[in-house]
């Protein structure tokens, strides 16, 4: 189990490394020049040069990585004489935007995202499986059918679309809720919610609809196992076969994709956040690149990564203890 | 369809009720089983009579796709999106008809089955500990400690070395003999009178089958239990049966007592099967005798005798009896002591042409049967 | 040979006491197999109108904006009211005949000729992005199935790689950071790029599981070489799930050109694609809320019409289905 992790974290650890340097590669490539944003409007040619060496940009590609590296470890000075900036660790480069590390702003946006993801999955959890399960007991059925194709038609609905709606609805017409505007759980959890009820909303429809058409196609095949006919066969009642014979192995499946899933929405939801204008990761990061922010947007992407990277580690970590035939 | 067969074997059955003075174990009167798809109905099971007794066996054996396991099923109303028609009684009780809640106190508890792939059979996740007890404790209403005693008990019983440090291990730990003893181990636990066994060797060694099968014997002989031996093995029915229903094609072929059957078989189609074992005198470069042809559809079956198209009776018959054997289907009637056949052209009593033959040396050939590709062992040849 | 192939490519199903559909028994191609499967299902039929209509649309595109009167790109001051903002002139967004699905606020350009371009290029991003996506990913897990060893543990660290990209993140930076390209092939590209791992994935189990059947063993002691196996006897048994992993990929690809369109980083204006055209008009829900619900419509459509295509497809050609 111990070396079973240690060869994990090794992996994902050069995972990590490799998506790095992709990402550091291609945006080194690419001809945006963040010393041109950096600069600001009004920039000379000997300033720009001069903004360019402060952020060593005039460094060969490899050296920029490895000063990279080094920083997200043991921190780094960016620039050099009397504007150097002390960037400690773990130093993801600095915002000229915000003027703030990239660190900073990263841990501060965080638990935005997080509300609205863990508030979201919850949600799509509770109403996607629920349809998924109630349709694959009744498979055949016209609820089974009627369900399916409600779940179709949502899961082709895209996310601004909905969101549009649901504020259209909820906040014009119904005036049920206030436009969202984010706030804290820790200052008032009420408001916290009530303010991302409609954020969750638009997210969980999505994912509802296609746990829905997961965990039902999981849960037929759970149910026409032969222990299935073993469990009833010894005269367990229909429920304790449901729940505790195919539930457990209906919804294995569905542990995978959703750890992807909700690593992938930690980073940040890009559309939901922007649209709704939560100050989470995503929306960091929409902002970032309107205004070639590029640490921000190599900030985010490392985060993005690091969580599927995580999440994936834990969802195979959690397979193992679901199903006892996975070995280290 | 007529009613003839039903009227036979309830008389046959009921001159054992009158003898024995109570109704049989399990009786089973013009089973009927159809699966709906959309080409129509598939005839699964087209009017099966049989009884079980008490300490005694009865096998049924066909090949794949004759109704067997079905019929099993259906006995334990374990089919789902399936017509069911017919009479099932245990012990004198109906249970055709009864709501599933009722059924489920009965399943495991009266009546209990293994299946063929002890594998699959187990579930993956759970202790195979966890998978006896419990049902043990749905039906004794036993606590948790009470239910791990007793399967520990059972797994002993069943011959599982060390059977207290084997309950806490997951069924993937055990080879596939442990497993189908933990399957009997699971289905005996709660002491049935009913025990349906649906090829459970099937899927093991040779060696292993032989050790099942005296393990079922034992424990039917110690609990007098009725058994359901379901097989596609003569050499199984031959080692362990008393009485032999032979299907076809979802419809009774024959039905007799074991010996009986194997020294003189009356229905062409049981004939072929018993032809067609592998034996130590035949000559070595002769092939194996098979039954020309294959099973026919159950999903628009002909007016006739299922067997019609494949039977040498049919074949050397007159034009008459031949268009009876193909237009009317004949009935499962008494044709002499004990032995029923549904056959317009039975084979006279006695001994003729090819000697028949009864396979009681291990190993045992098969029925051909596509789901068990395992050809007659070389030693046979 | 060629009998034996077809046969045991597709294991007839066999449960107790039902035999396999008689007409399962012949061996035919996937295609037959998805155009039997399709006929017989009144919701996938309809499906296969709608993205028939859609594919015809868009390959269409200029013939239909003539005969509706205007190009995607040209204005029409005359249909929009300057005093109201400019928005359009008339009831449901200026429908009408000039204007059948009436024209943008502002400007007054026509919606039936920007739904039908943008219908092209939303179509033209997803199905070759999707061909990008199978080409690759049935190579790769060809390559990693058939030949193994090193090349499968390269290939499959490749794939694990791949998969640990946050990928819409991803998607939206080089979108962003490019400039002065063509943004469709950009687009494609990009799109393109992260997908293969999945049907890789598929294909290489299928590969796997083909690679040892007997009618492969027999080519191999033919004396046949690796291009000539892979290409007539294995490619051919992979098809099934392939096609089925295909139709399946183009609903998401063509939700993912309009998220990237929508969010502003896909194709840039004057060109239109639907994301794109409900990013526009997303400030304009209230007062033109046809100018919203059109394009939205026709990507709701498509996607839809896809999703139901794909599934009835899959349950056919790839019964075990796993989502990979």
């Amino acid at each position: 189990m111990i070396l079973y992790l240690a060869r994990r974290l090794v992996g994902v650890a050069g995972v990590m490394l490799a998506i790095c340097l992709v990402t550091f590669t291609i945006f080194y490539l690419l001809p945006a020049d963040p010393a041109a944003a950096a600069c600001g409007k009004t920039c000379t040619p000997e300033r720009l040069a001069e903004v360019r060496h402060s952020m060593g940009l005039d460094e060969p590609l490899w050296r920029q990585f490895t000063d990279y590296l080094t920083g997200i470890f043991a921190g780094r000075e960016l620039g050099e004489g009397p504007h150097a900036l002390q960037c400690g660790f773990p130093c993801f480069g600095y915002s000229y935007e915000y003027s703030l590390p990239v660190w900073d702003l990263l841990t501060d946006r965080l638990p935005v995202s997080a509300s609205l993801a863990f508030g979201a999955a919850l949600m799509w959890l509770v109403l996607g499986l629920g349809t998924g399960i109630a349709a694959a007991l009744r498979k055949g059925t016209r609820t089974d059918r009627t369900l399916m194709v409600g779940a179709v038609a949502a899961a082709s609905l895209p996310v601004y679309f909905t969101a549009v709606m649901l504020i259209h609805g909820v906040v014009r017409v119904a005036g049920v809720l206030p436009y969202p505007e984010y706030a804290a759980l820790t200052d008032d959890p009420l408001d916290w919610a009530a303010n991302l009820l409609l954020p969750w909303t638009a997210l969980a429809l999505l994912y509802a609809a296609m746990y829905a058409r997961q965990s039902r196609s999981s849960m037929i095949e759970a149910m026409a196992q032969p222990y299935i006919r073993t469990a009833r066969a010894k005269g367990m009642p229909e429920r304790a076969v449901v729940v505790k014979h195919g539930l457990r192995s209906g919804m294995t499946p569905v542990l995978t994709i959703f750890g992807m899933d909700l690593g992938g929405l930690l980073a940040g939801a890009v559309i939901t956040e922007s649209i709704f204008g939560i100050p989470g990761v995503g929306r960091l990061f929409f902002d970032a690149l309107q205004r070639s922010d590029q640490p921000v947007i190599l900030g985010v992407t490392l985060l993005a990564a690091f969580f599927i990277v995580a999440a994936n580690l834990v969802v195979d970590i959690l397979y193992a203890v679901v199903d006892p035939r996975v070995r280290y | 369809m007529s009613t003839a067969p039903t009227t036979a074997a309830a008389a046959a059955g009921d001159r054992a009720a009158d003898r024995a003075g109570e109704p049989p174990l399990l009786r089973v009167r013009d089973l009927r089983v159809a699966f709906p798809t959309a080409a129509g109905p598939v005839r699964a099971v087209d009017g099966i009579d049989f009884t079980v007794r008490a300490g005694r066996t009865l096998g049924i054996v066909g090949e794949s796709g004759s109704g067997k396991s079905v019929t099993s099923l259906a006995v334990l109303g374990l089919l789902r999106g399936a017509e069911v028609s017919g009479s099932v009684e245990l012990a004198g009780r109906e249970l055709r008809g009864l709501p599933d809640r009722e059924l489920a106190k009965l399943r495991g508890r009266r009546m209990a089955m293994i299946f063929q792939d002890p594998m699959s059979s187990l579930h993956p996740f759970y202790t195979v500990g966890e998978q006896i007890a419990e049902a043990y404790r749905v039906h004794f209403g036993a606590g948790r400690r009470a239910a791990r005693r007793r399967a520990v008990e059972m797994l002993g019983e069943v011959g599982i070395p060390e059977p207290a440090r084997r309950a806490a291990d997951h069924p993937h730990r055990f080879s596939g003999g442990m497993r189908q003893r933990v399957m009997i181990a699971m289905a005996l636990a709660c002491e049935p009178d009913l025990l349906i066994a649906d090829e459970p060797t099937t899927a093991l060694d040779v060696t292993v089958q032989a050790q099942i099968l005296e393990l079922i014997a034992r424990i039917q002989a110690e609990r007098g239990l009725g058994v359901v031996m379901i097989t596609h093995d003569l050499g199984v029915v031959a080692r362990v049966a008393h009485e032999v229903l032979v299907m076809y094609a979802g419809r009774p072929a024959e039905q007799a007592p074991v010996d009986e059957l194997f020294a003189d078989p009356a229905h062409p189609y049981t004939r072929g099967l018993l032809d067609s074992l592998p034996r130590l005198d035949d000559d070595p470069g002769v092939p194996l005798h098979t039954i020309p042809g294959s099973p026919p559809s159950l999903l628009a079956p002909g007016p006739g005798c299922a067997f019609a198209p494949r039977c040498f009776r049919a074949a050397e018959a007159s034009g008459d009896v031949r268009a009876r054997c193909e237009g009317t289907r004949p009935d499962l009637v008494p044709l002499r002591a004990g032995r029923l056949a549904s056959c317009h052209l039975p084979l006279a009593d006695g001994p003729s042409g090819r000697p028949s033959r009864r396979p009681s040396d291990r190993p045992a050939g098969g029925l051909p049967d596509p789901q068990d590709p395992t050809p007659a062992p070389e030693g046979t040849r | 040979m060629t009998v034996l192939r077809k046969g045991s490519g597709r294991p007839r199903s066999e449960r107790a006491g039902a035999p396999a559909d008689p007409e399962e028994e012949a061996g035919r191609s996937p295609w037959r197999l998805a155009w039997h499967a399709v006929r017989g299902d009144r919701g996938a039929c309809a499906a296969l109108v709608v993205v028939a209509l859609l594919v015809f649309m868009a390959a269409a595109a200029p013939l239909l904006s003539a005969l509706g009167g205007w190009s995607p790109t040209e204005f029409d001051k005359t249909a929009v009211d300057p005093y109201l903002g400019g928005l359009p002139k008339g009831p449901l967004g200026g429908i009408s005949a000039e204007h059948w699905l009436g024209v943008e606020p502002v400007t007054g350009r026509d919606l039936f000729a920007r739904v039908v371009h943008g219908g092209q290029v939303s179509l033209f991003i997803s199905f070759a992005a999707t061909a990008i996506v199978v080409v690759v990913g049935t190579a790769a897990g060809i390559a990693a199935g058939y030949f193994g060893g090193r090349v499968d543990t390269v290939l499959s660290r490749l794939m694990d790689l791949t998969m640990s990209f946050p990928s819409l993140i991803f998607m939206i930076a080089m979108m962003a950071v490019a400039q002065d390209v063509n943004r469709v092939l950009l687009m494609t590209g990009v799109i393109g790029i992260f997908g293969w791992p999945g049907i890789a994935r598929v294909v290489r189990g299928e590969t796997l599981s083909v690679k040892h059947r007997e009618y492969v063993d027999a080519a191999r002691a033919g004396g046949f070489g690796a291009w000539r196996i892979v290409t007539r006897e294995i490619l051919p048994n992979v098809s099934g799930p392939v096609i089925a992993y295909t139709t399946l990929l183009i609903p998401g690809m063509i939700s993912t050109e309009a998220a990237l369109s929508f969010l502003g980083v896909g194709v840039q204006p004057p060109t239109s694609s639907w994301g794109q055209m409900i990013s526009e008009a997303v400030s304009y829900y209230e007062t033109d809320p046809m100018y919203f619900v059109i394009p939205s419509a026709f990507l709701f459509l498509a996607v839809l019409a896809f999703t139901v295509l794909a599934d009835t497809l899959r349950e056919t050609l790839d019964p075990r289905g796993d989502r990979a």
